[in-house]
């Protein structure tokens, strides 16, 4: 059932996740008020917005970790639907399309680097453990923690957490990859890295949502930009265009800031 | 039928005896206090129905003989019966009169009155083993029980010694015989009065008509109190002479003929009554290690086992109440609070006493059982607050990598958890280790009740009080030093 890189047709020209009309509130606030967004596979598309512009929400409404109340999400052909979110069995397919970085890398601190890596594909997907550490190993070498495999979550750098974070995302191949805010514990140095290593997951053949309010980081690695404010897109396009000559005033805000 | 609600009756009030001294006699002399624990019951001392601000009893009605003899009031003392000897040492009151035994090592700390009473020791069994078990030597391999502190339970040991039948000590003489209808135990050694008392008041055994032993009642005064307590003996061979000693141990249906060969003994041969047999006492502080060191096995086998159910109740429970449904959760919190808000002790007592009836439950089954059931509702709010305390961005992880809400208990949410829980675990276990001593009232002798055992038969608290706490100590030292160890290798931060 799990995706096998080596036989993956040319997803290129595919969409990974596609957002139409969405709603959400936050209590009896409405923090989403009709959002449209596509990302497509191989791009990497920035979603910004100053804090509480509601980019976390949309994220978040996409893994299916909280509700929306009106609208469509559709990943990688997973339809979602308005309402309560469905229970964790009916939303396997799902957790195989997606994969999630959260701001604060949320590794399981009681488990290794590999552990953490391999503890999906083996206990939520059934892998052999060799299977799971092989596909894991390779990851963490592509992303250059490798020699960190047995360490704890609590012996890793800041830059080195995420990475690891990533290739645990990255674990059952999933054609989305969502972040949150990953360039906010980063020095500069270490943004370049990420946008690099960003870039060649996007080669593979996935759509990459980053929620950011890093101007400099969506200039240098995004494809295309999206610029969220009161619970609507404001602006919207090439990352260079949207940036180099902003139109609406919350764009004009995020790069004075 | 346990002692409970007659301790709580009795211990509540400082009792002053019945007594109907003349006129004559209340002058200004002090009172003379005596001590006695009405939780021994009829016929030595107990709480009267009628009035149970007052006590009744042999022992209270010559109480009143000695204090009027002496020209004074009798003033009641309520002491716990095995403690009366230190008791009176201290200073506590002037005589003890509680239907103690005359014991040697008794005889070399205190003043001892002549015996005025002489009992022997039957052993009572179940009807149907009347002619299997006469003697002690028929109890081989058998379960006797007696009254802790005892002369009979200083003979059970040393049968025990001989023929390796089990001593079990109660600490009141009521549960021996229930124990002993219920088949818990195949046979009681007591004194003659409190057996035939038990059987009528309870039935469903017999006893033995041959004593295993005789022995002697006896009032006790401390060392220094010789003088009061010759003129207390004086008093009571008086009592003996002209028949009122007779009268009360009649009117409380405890006379019979040996008792009147017995006063005819003492009357005429004032020198040797009921002097007890060689002492063989002063058995040195060694002597008890290998028991104190058994019994602190056995406390720390029934705190392992009990902790053991208690972690796995207590993730159950705590399981149940954060995922489970609004009644699982409700009947949880309902147990945890009940269980939380009644004494152990209570609890212990009606799982072995109380559901007698229903199921039968040796002694240190119920013991590890009570204890763990009753720290399973502690565990269980550790357990509740860690798993609450797991950040949700954990929760959120496992659920994007697709774990279903079982497996994420399993693999992240639970042994996180368990690694906030050891520190309170920890001191759970250590409070448990002593805890463990409660269970001595269903007849488990664990460190406390053993070092009790022998702090009563050398009279001092001294010695097996530091030999005690030095064994609880090595106990809960190392665990809370592995403890921190692990703390510092499952550290999460």
């Amino acid at each position: 059932m799990e995706p096998d890189v080596s036989a993956r047709p040319d997803v290129r020209a595919t969409i990974a996740l596609a957002v139409r009309g969405l709603r959400a509130t936050r209590g009896e606030t409405p923090v989403l008020r009709g959002v449209d967004l596509d990302v497509a596979t191989g791009e990497i598309c920035a979603l910004m917005g100053v804090s509480g512009a509601g980019k976390s929400t949309v994220l978040r409404a996409a893994a299916a970790l909280q509700p929306f109340s009106a609208g469509s999400i559709v990943v990688d052909g997973f339809a979602l639907q308005p309402g309560p979110v469905p229970p964790e069995s009916q939303l396997k397919p799902l957790r195989r399309r997606v994969g999630f970085v959260f701001q604060a890398h949320s590794l399981f601190e009681h488990l290794t680097v590999m552990d953490n890596v391999t503890l999906a594909p083996v206990h939520a997907q059934g892998w052999t453990r060799e299977r799971a550490r092989e596909v894991a190993g390779a990851l963490l070498e592509t992303l250059g923690v490798a020699a960190r495999s047995s360490a704890y979550p609590r012996q890793l750098s800041g830059g080195e957490a995420q990475r690891v974070a990533i290739a645990r995302a990255l674990a059952l191949d999933p054609h989305l990859l969502l972040m949150d805010e990953p360039t906010s514990a980063l020095d500069p140095a270490r943004r370049g890295a990420l946008g690099e290593t960003l870039a060649a997951l996007a080669d593979q053949g996935r759509g990459l949502l980053i929620a950011t309010h890093d101007v400099d980081f969506a200039q240098d690695h995004a494809d295309r930009v999206a610029v969220l404010a009161d619970g609507v897109l404001v602006e919207h396009g090439p990352a260079r265009d949207v940036l180099a000559n902003p139109t609406h005033a919350a764009t004009k805000a995020l790069l004075e800031a | 039928m346990t002692p409970l609600p007659r301790a709580a009756a009795v211990g509540a009030i400082v009792l002053i005896a019945a007594c109907r001294a003349t006129p004559a006699d209340q002058t200004t002399r002090p009172p003379l206090r005596w001590g006695g624990d009405a939780e021994g019951g009829a016929p030595f001392v107990e709480a009267d129905p009628a009035d149970p601000s007052r006590v009744r009893g042999f022992d209270v009605e010559i109480a009143g003989m000695i204090a009027r003899g002496l020209g004074r009031q009798p003033s009641f003392v309520q002491v716990a019966w095995a403690s009366i000897g230190q008791s009176v040492d201290r200073g506590d009151f002037d005589i003890g009169l509680s239907g103690i035994e005359d014991r040697p090592e008794l005889r070399e700390r205190q003043s001892l009155t002549i015996p005025y009473f002489e009992f022997r020791e039957v052993l009572a069994v179940r009807p149907a083993d009347r002619d299997r078990f006469r003697t002690l030597a028929d109890l081989a391999g058998r379960r006797v029980a007696t009254l802790g502190s005892t002369a009979a339970y200083e003979i059970l040991l040393a049968e025990q010694a001989r023929s390796k039948l089990t001593p079990i000590s109660y600490d009141d003489d009521v549960h021996p015989y229930t124990d002993l209808v219920a088949g818990r135990v195949d046979a009681v050694l007591l004194d003659h009065i409190i057996a035939e008392r038990r059987l009528r008041a309870l039935g469903g055994f017999v006893i033995q008509p041959q004593p295993v032993a005789t022995g002697h009642y006896v009032g006790v005064l401390a060392k220094s109190n010789a003088a009061l307590r010759d003129s207390v003996n004086a008093i009571l061979r008086e009592r003996m002479r002209d028949g009122s000693l007779e009268k009360t141990f009649r009117g409380w249906e405890v006379w019979d003929d040996a008792q009147a060969k017995y006063f005819q003994r003492v009357l005429a041969d004032t020198g040797v009554a009921g002097r007890p047999a060689a002492s063989k006492a002063g058995a040195s502080a060694l002597s008890y290690l290998p028991s104190l060191l058994r019994a602190a096995g056995i406390t720390l086998v029934i705190s392992c086992l009990s902790m053991a159910l208690a972690v796995v109740f207590g993730i159950g429970i705590a399981a149940g109440r954060v995922y489970g449904s609004p009644v699982v959760r409700g009947a949880l919190a309902v147990y945890v609070e009940v269980v939380r808000g009644t004494p152990v002790l209570l609890q212990l007592f009606v799982l072995y006493y109380g559901l007698s009836g229903v199921v039968r439950l040796p002694a240190f089954l119920a013991a590890v059982i009570g204890l763990g059931l009753n720290y399973a509702a502690y565990e269980s709010e550790i357990y509740r607050a860690a798993l609450e305390a797991i950040p949700r961005g954990q929760l959120e992880a496992a659920r994007t990598l697709g774990l279903s809400e079982r497996q994420t208990l399993r693999l992240v949410r639970g042994p996180q958890a368990l690694r906030l829980a050891l520190a309170p675990m920890t001191n759970d276990f250590v409070a448990l280790l002593k805890d463990s001593s409660l269970v001595s009232v269903i007849t488990v002798v664990e460190l406390t009740k053993q070092t009790a055992i022998y702090a009563a038969n050398i009279g001092s608290w001294v010695v097996p009080g530091i030999l005690c706490a030095v064994v609880y100590l090595s106990l809960s030292l190392p665990l809370s030093r592995f403890a921190r160890r692990l703390e510092r290798r499952w550290s999460l931060t």
